[in-house]
């Protein structure tokens, strides 16, 4: 591939990534939040392809196919499920407003800059140039777990978490081994159906999904 | 070619866009209330309206209201006569000009924002109810509205490694792969967004209303009366077009006369017309589908789109290993 293309091409696929997890904490609809993290899932397969065609290593594509599966079809579907039970169609009253997480999201971008510096120093390349793009989405996925209060927002919070550090591997080592990214993929699968589950019971248990209700613990 | 006839092409690209700018933005102003107006089925008063608006208001007695001051009688062409300057600088048809030296970024915002400014002062020294509260609202606007504006053209600038318009556009010009980055998308959105709230359209204020609890602009110049009040709208409508020429000349620089030749500024010109009317005419077609947000959710569009154009400036300055 020209390597002139394929740089402009993993520069949009990265800022694509780094985009939808900003919107996530721009928008309120949980609607949006699972359209959202579709897009973010399209993206991070396309980051995976796209070093996978650079390097002509064909498990990189398969890896790709999986993720673009698991994470911008089989997820979203599962998120979706829960929406329609949940009845809860927005995040309100997050902790912080709309307008400062937005600013922290700035500033946490640029702290990942700021870490990530030294690696990026180690070896200079198209690919490693990216690599904070993957740590400031984790930042903003721990924010987002941090400050919002729905249950399903959580989920989505976690998953940004998820798609970073996978985002990370791929642009720091193109990817860990086949087996690996199985293992990662049924890990975060398993959780969302627990969570799910957890949505489930809290519902039958407050009327709603807002993580403040959980004061006590039982046995 | 002679010296000189490179610098009379300059000066005449300069007048006749200036000239161009005066002449169309009130046609671009009458173009878009009539496609919002075919769009919600209402036969509309056609594009020349506003020309007659400003020909029936400049014929009028002019009146100050009572308790006014100097700020409230400068602050019409301090907004007109900023936004011409604006218009002369910006490399809307040519990047060679005689100005085009000065034609610096920092320039251009610190220019609309004194325009900005003078009209907020002028609301102020009505020292009606009404002036305040569209002064403050504007003010809190534009204090959002400017850091964005200066960042998101500041991303622009880092591949061309100046501040200077005529630079970047002659760079984009040359190199239209730098306007397909996640820079180039991301600084568009901003830049859009800014221009939306700086304009005073949907969905940041509605130019057409007039009820108290969601004026802005309009609040301000409710004082102002016959030539006055045309001046306000020649320049609320100068600015819009202005910017919309500035958006058009980053983001599709193609047909900017970059050398010197009759052909080619007459080319640029007719280009300018086009591209500006066709954003304009988008921008209302996408009115039509907004509703206005409430004032306190301004402050999050503002605040995205400043988060917008800050990711803009860190992706051009990390991304290309600069």
């Amino acid at each position: 591939m020209d390597p002139g293309l394929y740089t402009q091409l993993l520069d949009l696929a990265c800022g694509a990534f780094l985009l939808a997890a900003v919107l996530v904490l721009w928008r309120r609809e949980l609607a949006s939040f699972i359209r959202v993290f579709t897009a973010q899932g399209l993206a991070l397969a396309a980051i995976a392809a796209l070093l996978g065609a650079r390097e002509h290593r064909w498990d990189l594509l398969g890896v790709a196919v999986l993720i673009a599966l698991l994470r911008a079809a089989l997820l979203p579907y599962l998120m979706r499920r829960a929406l329609t039970a949940g009845g809860e169609t927005h995040e309100t009253e997050p902790l912080v407003n709309v307008t400062a997480s937005l600013l922290t999201a700035a500033v946490l971008t640029l702290l990942a800059y700021a870490a990530t510096r030294p690696l990026t120093d180690l070896a200079p390349s198209s690919a490693t140039r990216a690599l904070p793009i993957g740590l400031a989405v984790v930042l903003i996925g721990f924010f987002t777990l941090a400050t919002r209060r729905r249950a399903l927002s959580q989920v989505v919070g976690f998953l940004l978490v998820d798609n970073g550090i996978t985002a990370v591997a791929f642009l720091a080592a193109s990817g860990v081994p086949l087996i690996v990214e199985l293992g990662v993929s049924f890990d975060v699968l398993f959780a969302v159906l627990v969570l799910q589950v957890l949505t489930t019971r809290m519902r039958a248990a407050f009327g709603g999904t807002d993580l403040d209700d959980l004061r006590e613990l039982h046995d | 070619m002679s010296g000189d006839q490179v610098t009379l092409i300059g000066t005449v690209a300069v007048v006749a866009q200036v000239a161009l700018v005066i002449a169309g933005a009130p046609w671009l102003a009458g173009l878009m209330r009539q496609i919002r107006a075919r769009l919600e089925g209402r036969a509309g008063p056609g594009p020349g309206q506003p020309w007659r608006d400003l020909r029936k208001l400049l014929r009028k007695q002019p009146v100050t209201a009572t308790g006014t001051g100097p700020a409230f009688r400068a602050a019409p062409l301090v907004l007109v006569a900023t936004a011409l300057v604006v218009a002369a600088l910006v490399p809307l048809a040519a990047t060679r000009t005689p100005v085009s030296g000065h034609a610096d970024l920092i320039v251009v915002v610190a220019l609309l924002a004194l325009g900005t400014v003078s009209l907020a002062l002028a609301g102020l020294d009505t020292g009606t109810a009404f002036g305040g509260m569209g002064a403050s609202r504007e003010m809190t606007v534009a204090a959002l509205v400017e850091p964005t504006l200066l960042m998101s053209v500041f991303a622009l600038s880092i591949p061309a490694g100046s501040t200077n318009l005529a630079d970047i556009v002659s760079g984009a010009v040359h190199d239209p792969a730098r306007l397909a980055t996640p820079t180039g998308l991301l600084a568009a959105v901003a830049l859009l967004a800014v221009t939306v709230a700086e304009t005073g359209r949907l969905p940041v204020d509605n130019p057409s209303t007039h009820l108290e609890l969601t004026m802005m602009h309009e609040a301000m110049v409710l004082e102002y009366s016959g030539p006055d009040l045309a001046l306000i709208e020649l320049g609320a409508q100068l600015r819009l077009t202005v910017l919309l020429g500035l958006l058009a000349a980053l983001f599709t620089p193609w047909g900017i006369a970059t050398t010197d030749g009759w052909a080619a500024l007459l080319l640029a010109l007719a280009l300018l017309a086009l591209k500006v009317a066709v954003l304009g005419a988008l921008l209302a077609a996408a009115e039509v589908h907004l509703a206005k947000i409430r004032l306190f959710r301004v402050p999050e569009l503002l605040a995205g789109s400043f988060l917008l154009a800050l990711l803009a400036v860190t992706a051009s300055y990390f991304l290309t290993g600069a």
